[in-house]
């Protein structure tokens, strides 16, 4: 014990004797200066598997592609929000990204109070705008029409489902897209494919969990959707959709649609019976919010919209169900996404 | 005054300054050794350093060395400032950079406001022999209550207004601490299971109260509630990004009123009584259970006021993610201030120092859960002295340490 006493009075004293050499040893010269691109996150944390964890690789690929320093501050609790961008302030961020609605008052705050910042902030927009954020939308229902086209198309008993966390626009956005795929397939082919879980004419009356984590939620649900015949489902309610793909696994003869990112990849035990993913690219408009400065083009005030056409959103590719989608379905699902992004097919005309 | 707080009905064997040295030392060395062994876990997650000994040995120590040093000088100009910088913003004269430069210290103690609250609601628990382990979700009870009556109520003046939903705060915590109170005290269902079981309905409550009765309107059902009046905020004292407010003074205030509770007044004995030896207290004639019904409901009315404070002093709404655990860290806090007020108070200080000191860790790329690792040490070894005794050769003081929160709860005391 006697050797603990002496060690440690070895290990202050030369942190002592260190930490006084420590300016000496810095380099005087001037680094390069890098651009900083600084996230802080809500309280789901950098590792969330969601957005902001999608928001953080934009940044990163701010890094590697544009040679920007991306740093990121994690927030454990409401009061760090306005603490951690006082923070990226002080660092003189280039910008600052800010995640979600929840950080939509501190983001407003701090950026009233420092015109000269800039800021973006993902999956919101203000109304009335603030002249020196960019709001991160996206045209979701683009990409989840081209996956209600695909499961009218694949359904074999002529019912395909779906269901939401909570009725919130960023949720709705993805069944109301979904719904319209399918009711634009039935118009184009003459059947009658039928969207168990969300009606076009009130959002309110679709199914809801009403929660974002409770798995036991999504596997009833799952279960419930199946009962009533659908044999492809899109769960729209972050990990609780975990728990119908694992309802649809033990069924053994349904598909689910995933979302957000490509659950072929993150959710890869249940690779065998995810048909595609409907993908909301956080990542890429975080990273044109970055280009835009880089290239002078920044204005704030506005909206980057993620869409078909922008890369911002977009549908996963079929993996495993690359042989079973027929070659036609395919070609037809490629050319309405042309049509989409030239303006000749408008979702809110199809009823 | 430091000796009377921390040992005020005990007769003084030692002289006063030799007495609170002994009983700081143990705190003091938890504390140290939680930072060196804290320094082992910012070395063995440094890429840095796995890269410098990937060179040769001596990087590779260097690089320790360097990580370390870095770290913790971050950690310390981030919870205290940095001397050189306030000199220098002084100089220059520019206001905002003399306001970013005191800022880090001003914001120590914005940080450690609702642990003194919180804290204190333990340790008042842990005097009259009470495990109060639903701080957290009393926190939670009464941040809504005080959020509710900030933003529903308009057109008070500011004098009516921010105390009534201050003490909104402590209603609400004062219910979710009468109820495992009521409970302990009629029937003897232990008030740490009960406590607890309070918890997650209150996390439930609040959670279905802000996407539902209490929600923003517009928000699409959003957990957030509407922005508060402003007659009902806690006013913070300075211009952006300095965040002090009035609510920290409260806190101290709280923290002499507690003091003064349980030491000064024949109530405050009573408790103590009760919570130093249930048997005792009740052949003494003292009512037990009442005041384990009181007990425990002032402690859940602190840890209302940490919830309420908050809202009314610094978020301003209320959504989900309020608190990151204070109300689990205040018994750790309780602990660690030997539940004295004065204690609770110091090692508030402490915590929200080195929750504040972790931001500016965690722009060097040290994840800041490093820092929930060196307040667990710290925890550690202050709950068991034992372990910091033998490690430093101190000997067990003569007078048997107070341990006051063994006082009865365990055995069942009732």
């Amino acid at each position: 014990m006697k050797k603990f006493s002496l060690i440690l009075a070895v290990v202050m004293l030369l942190s002592l004797i260190l930490s006084a050499c420590a300016p000496a040893a810095t380099p005087t010269a001037a680094p390069e200066v890098k651009k900083k691109a600084c996230e802080v996150t809500d309280t789901g944390g950098i590792d969330d598997k969601s957005f902001n964890a999608t928001a953080w690789k934009g940044a990163q690929l701010a890094q590697s592609e544009l040679g920007w320093e991306a740093k990121y501050l994690e927030s454990k609790e409401v009061a760090d929000y306005e603490k951690n961008i006082n923070a990226f302030i002080e660092e003189k961020c280039d910008l600052i990204i800010t995640v979600g609605f929840l950080l939509g008052d501190a983001t407003k705050a701090a950026a009233e109070a420092n015109p000269d910042i800039k800021f973006s902030i993902v999956d919101f927009s203000y109304d009335p705008p603030i002249p020196n954020v960019v709001g991160q939308v996206f045209a979701t229902d683009e990409a989840a029409f081209l996956a209600g086209y695909l499961a009218a198309g694949m359904t074999k008993t002529g019912k395909v489902g779906t269901f939401g966390g909570l009725p919130i626009p960023t949720v709705t956005i993805f069944m109301d897209g979904f719904t319209r795929g399918v009711k634009y397939y039935n118009s184009v082919k003459g059947t009658n494919v039928e969207v168990l879980g969300y009606d076009l004419a009130d959002p309110t009356k679709g199914l809801f969990t009403n929660s974002f984590d409770d798995q036991q939620k999504g596997k009833e649900f799952g279960t419930t959707l199946m009962d009533e015949g659908a044999d492809i489902i899109m769960p729209v309610a972050g990990p609780v959709g975990l728990g119908t793909a694992s309802a649809v696994k033990e069924r053994g003869n349904a598909m689910i649609i995933g979302v957000d990112s490509d659950w072929f990849l993150t959710a890869s035990e249940y690779a065998d019976i995810t048909l595609t993913s409907v993908l909301k690219n956080m990542d890429s408009t975080t990273l044109a919010v970055a280009k835009s400065i880089n290239d002078g083009t920044f204005k704030g005030g506005t909206n980057v919209t993620g869409t078909l056409a922008s890369g911002g959103v977009g549908l996963a590719p079929y993996h495993n169900f690359d042989s079973k989608v027929p070659a036609e379905l395919k070609a037809e699902i490629d050319a309405l996404k042309a049509d989409i992004i030239s303006g000749k097919i408008k979702l809110a005309d199809i009823k | 005054m430091l000796d009377e707080l921390n040992n005020p009905p005990a007769v003084h064997h030692a002289s006063g300054w030799r007495r609170t040295g002994r009983v700081l030392l143990v705190p003091a060395l938890a504390v140290f050794t939680g930072l060196v062994i804290g320094a082992i876990f910012i070395i063995i997650t440094s890429e840095e350093v796995y890269a410098g000994f990937g060179q040769s040995f001596g990087a590779g120590l260097a690089a320790v060395w360097d990580t370390i040093i870095k770290a913790y000088g971050a950690m310390f100009a981030g919870a205290l400032g940095d001397p050189v910088r306030i000199v220098e913003a002084i100089r220059g004269g520019n206001a905002l950079e003399i306001r970013r430069a005191i800022n880090p210290i001003l914001e120590s103690l914005v940080n450690a406001t609702p642990y003194i609250f919180a804290g204190l609601a333990v340790a008042l628990g842990f005097r009259s022999g009470l495990f109060n382990i639903g701080v957290e979700g009393q926190l939670f009870v009464g941040a809504a209550a005080a959020t509710y009556v900030g933003f529903a109520i308009k057109g008070l003046p500011a004098v009516i207004h921010m105390p009534l939903a201050f003490l909104a705060g402590a209603v609400g915590g004062g219910l979710w601490g009468f109820i495992p109170g009521w409970l302990k005290a009629k029937t003897g269902g232990h008030e740490v299971i009960n406590t607890i079981m309070m918890n997650w309905i209150s996390f439930r409550l609040t959670e279905w109260l802000l996407t539902g009765p209490m929600t923003r309107p517009g928000s699409g059902g959003m957990p957030i509630s509407p922005v508060i009046e402003k007659s009902a905020e806690i006013p913070q004292f300075f211009p952006s990004p300095i965040r002090l407010h009035l609510g920290f003074f409260i806190a101290l205030a709280f923290a002499y009123l507690v003091h003064w509770l349980l030491f000064k007044t024949t109530w405050g004995f009573n408790l103590r009584t009760v919570g130093a030896n249930p048997y005792a207290a009740r052949y003494a004639g003292i009512n037990i259970t009442s005041n384990i019904i009181i007990a425990m409901t002032l402690s859940g009315a602190l840890a209302g006021l940490a919830g309420a404070t908050q809202i009314l002093a610094v978020n301003r709404s209320m959504a989900i993610g309020l608190s990151a655990g204070a109300g689990f860290d205040s018994i750790a806090l309780a602990l660690l201030g030997n539940s004295t007020p004065i204690g609770v108070v110091f090692a508030s200080l402490l915590f929200g120092a080195l929750r504040n000191g972790a931001t500016r860790m965690e722009l060097l790329q040290i994840p800041n859960d490093i820092v929930s690792i060196i307040q667990a040490l710290i925890l550690a070894f202050v709950a068991a002295p034992a372990i910091i005794r033998t490690i430093y050769r101190i000997r067990v003081p003569k007078e048997a340490e107070e341990a006051v929160f063994v006082g009865g709860s365990w055995g069942g005391g009732k």
